[in-house]
């Protein structure tokens, strides 16, 4: 019971904190409202937008190529324009987003529990299996992101699922090395100690009392590893080797204006571009707000 | 300190070694080789002599054995695409791109260090804010997205720069680079500008680091009291003990580059490694992958090696905590 008040006083004014934190500062502020619109336009997104870019009775060819605010043949305006096939380029985006967000954060999220539970676990039983996993955290944080997914698209193929394989294969070392970190901490710590005298399974010492307590470089790696996420994701389509034509991200739309760029069609690719940037960029500064408000040793500076 | 460099050596060994297992079984197990390999207008006779030939017949094992023998000799099998043999390509290639790099880090270097410098010194100014916010911009661009960029702005718009290709190379002491020529040094700008931006975010970021965390300690006071000129103690003491980091994490980071030009060569048609990467896969030519892919990571692998020796040459920390 005491353990139960303890995590639940510890995780509600980490919460407060983060969020204090956030809105102390107008710049993260300005970046967390960004975020939020993002992902509301990416939910509720398609009920929005004039067209269903993917329905090729929505699309006329004749509207190809139309710079932003012309007409089409229907009479309603595109207002950021028309790519190669006569898509409305803001409905595109918005099902671009929905797409690149979905992969980074579906990826996340896995490469968050994997790399969580393998951290926890060499944290808390130590010697071969520490070893073990620490060494393949090395092995993994020697390389770059982007030769080891360039790697692994090459040899696997495209496809969505490949593609948070290949992202989760990249980051769960992230995840693993700062939970560790976190958790050799907390394993000496007296309440661990307690619930393993009251005879708690190690499973639920180790889930139940002392992951609440590794939060906040988890929270932190995260939301920084989501926004390199789809970058990532947005670059390896843009190779040509990530999401297939079927399923089209913002780097895949780039890359769509990438041959029409030339001839001054700077639409096709820019506005996607700069969405994606948005993304991106929002995440980063609210994550890098979080890791200045949740990071003891910087604070104490 | 021999025991050290004997432990990262066999280490770096093994990683080689299962770098090559990795790309064996992607190419070998989980892709038909036949398919891949073999023309698909072949006859049936044709199809099971050019199987017996390629040793395909065989067991896994014996075809890795193999595989790792002739990779040991340089012969990762001929491109369908050129006809020559696949590690002769890459060699062909990359010197454009080792050039394209290193110009790139230079720029960071040249660019990041200043900025990093100016930032730390004045903690939470405008000039600083400034500085990091543009740091995080530059770590956010997409990097073929802020390509593309700059192709619309200085070649479409402005028509300062040209686009693609890598333009006339000369010869300085004997090596073939664009820096020789006006051609070749406009072709490269646009590229290694590309290319820096996400080395020079980091480098801003370690500089600035290092001055905060150097700035307050005891012998930057003595140095002061000492009498001697601002100016003298950032760029003598403080430098110094700043560059440690920063030239370990820029030897680190030289292998992302490498792998980063991949995105730089496709946006700018430079003739490199990177691009030769993306034609192969897109045409299927598998030898010549195998071949970027296991050039690469052995240059990547061998580089951390010499930039951890030469690390803990500087941080004998680094080489005694290993041993214990």
């Amino acid at each position: 019971m005491t353990a139960l008040t303890h995590r639940f006083q510890e995780s509600q004014s980490f919460w407060a904190r983060s969020l204090r934190g956030i809105l102390g500062s107008p710049k993260a502020t300005i970046a967390l409202a960004i975020c939020l619109i993002l992902i509301a336009t990416a939910i509720f997104g398609p009920a929005l937008v004039p067209q269903n870019p993917y329905d090729l009775a929505a699309i006329d060819f004749f509207d190809a190529r139309l710079p932003p605010m012309s007409n089409s043949m229907s009479g309603t305006t595109y207002w950021l324009g028309t790519d190669g096939q006569g898509r409305d380029m803001f409905s595109a985006m918005v099902y671009g987003l929905r797409t690149s967000m979905g992969v980074g954060l579906f990826s996340g999220v896995i490469a968050l529990a994997v790399g969580t539970a393998l951290g926890l676990t060499a944290a808390y039983y130590g010697g071969r299996i520490d070893t073990l996993i620490m060494r393949l955290v090395d092995l993994m944080l020697g390389f770059p992101t982007i030769l080891v997914a360039l790697m692994l698209l090459a040899l696997l193929g495209q496809g969505v699922w490949k593609v948070v394989l290949a992202l989760v294969i990249v980051q769960w070392a992230q995840f693993a090395r700062a939970v560790r970190a976190a958790a050799l901490i907390e394993r000496g710590k007296e309440y661990v100690e307690a619930a393993a005298s009251l005879g708690l399974s190690k499973p639920r010492i180790l889930f139940g009392h002392m992951l609440p307590n590794c939060l906040p470089p988890i929270i932190v790696i995260g939301t920084l590893q989501v926004a390199n996420a789809i970058s990532a994701e947005a670059t390896l389509s843009f190779l040509g080797i990530g999401l297939p034509i079927t399923e089209p991200s913002l780097g895949l739309l780039i890359a769509n204006g990438y041959q029409t760029l030339l001839s001054g069609q700077y639409w096709i690719s820019v506005y996607p571009g700069l969405l994606l940037l948005a993304l991106v960029f929002s995440i980063n500064i609210v994550g890098d707000r979080l890791r200045e408000v949740l990071n003891p040793r910087l604070s104490e500076r | 300190m021999t025991i050290f460099i004997i432990r990262r050596f066999s280490q770096s060994l093994f990683v080689v070694f299962l770098t090559s297992l990795l790309v064996f079984v992607g190419v070998y197990a989980i892709g038909n080789p036949v398919d891949i390999l073999i023309p698909a207008d072949a006859s049936f006779a044709e199809r099971e002599a050019a199987i017996r030939a390629l040793g395909l017949d065989r067991s896994l094992v014996a075809q890795y054995g193999t595989f790792l023998v002739n990779a040991l000799h340089g012969d990762f099998g001929r491109s369908f695409v050129f006809n020559q043999p696949a590690i002769s390509l890459i060699f062909q290639r990359l010197p454009a791109t080792l050039e394209l790099a290193f110009v790139a880090l230079a720029i960071a270097l040249v660019l990041g260090i200043p900025l990093g410098l100016i930032a730390g010194l004045k903690p939470r100014s405008v000039t600083d804010e400034t500085i990091m916010t543009g740091s995080i911009l530059g770590f956010s661009l997409p990097n073929f997205w802020q390509g593309m960029m700059l192709i619309m702005i200085f070649s479409v718009w402005l028509g300062w720069l040209p686009s693609s290709g890598r333009g006339e190379s000369g010869e300085i002491f004997g090596i073939t680079t664009s820096l020789a020529t006006w051609d070749g040094l406009a072709h490269l700008i646009l590229p290694a500008t590309n290319l820096a931006l996400f080395q020079l975010s980091l480098v801003i970021r370690l500089t600035r680091t290092g001055v905060r965390e150097t700035m307050p300690l005891d012998f930057i006071k003595f140095a002061r009291a000492k009498g001697l000129s601002e100016r003298r103690i950032i760029s003598v003491h403080v430098m110094k003990n700043i560059l440690i980091p920063i030239v370990t994490v820029v030897g680190m980071e030289f292998g992302s580059l490498i792998a980063f030009a991949v995105v730089t060569e496709t946006i700018f048609a430079w003739p490199g490694i990177g691009k030769l990467l993306i034609d192969s896969i897109t045409v299927l030519d598998r030898p010549v992958v195998v071949a970027y892919l296991l050039v690469v990571v052995t240059m990547f692998i061998f580089i951390n090696l010499a930039v951890d020796i030469v690390y803990s040459m500087l941080d004998p920390r680094i080489r005694l905590s290993e041993t214990q």
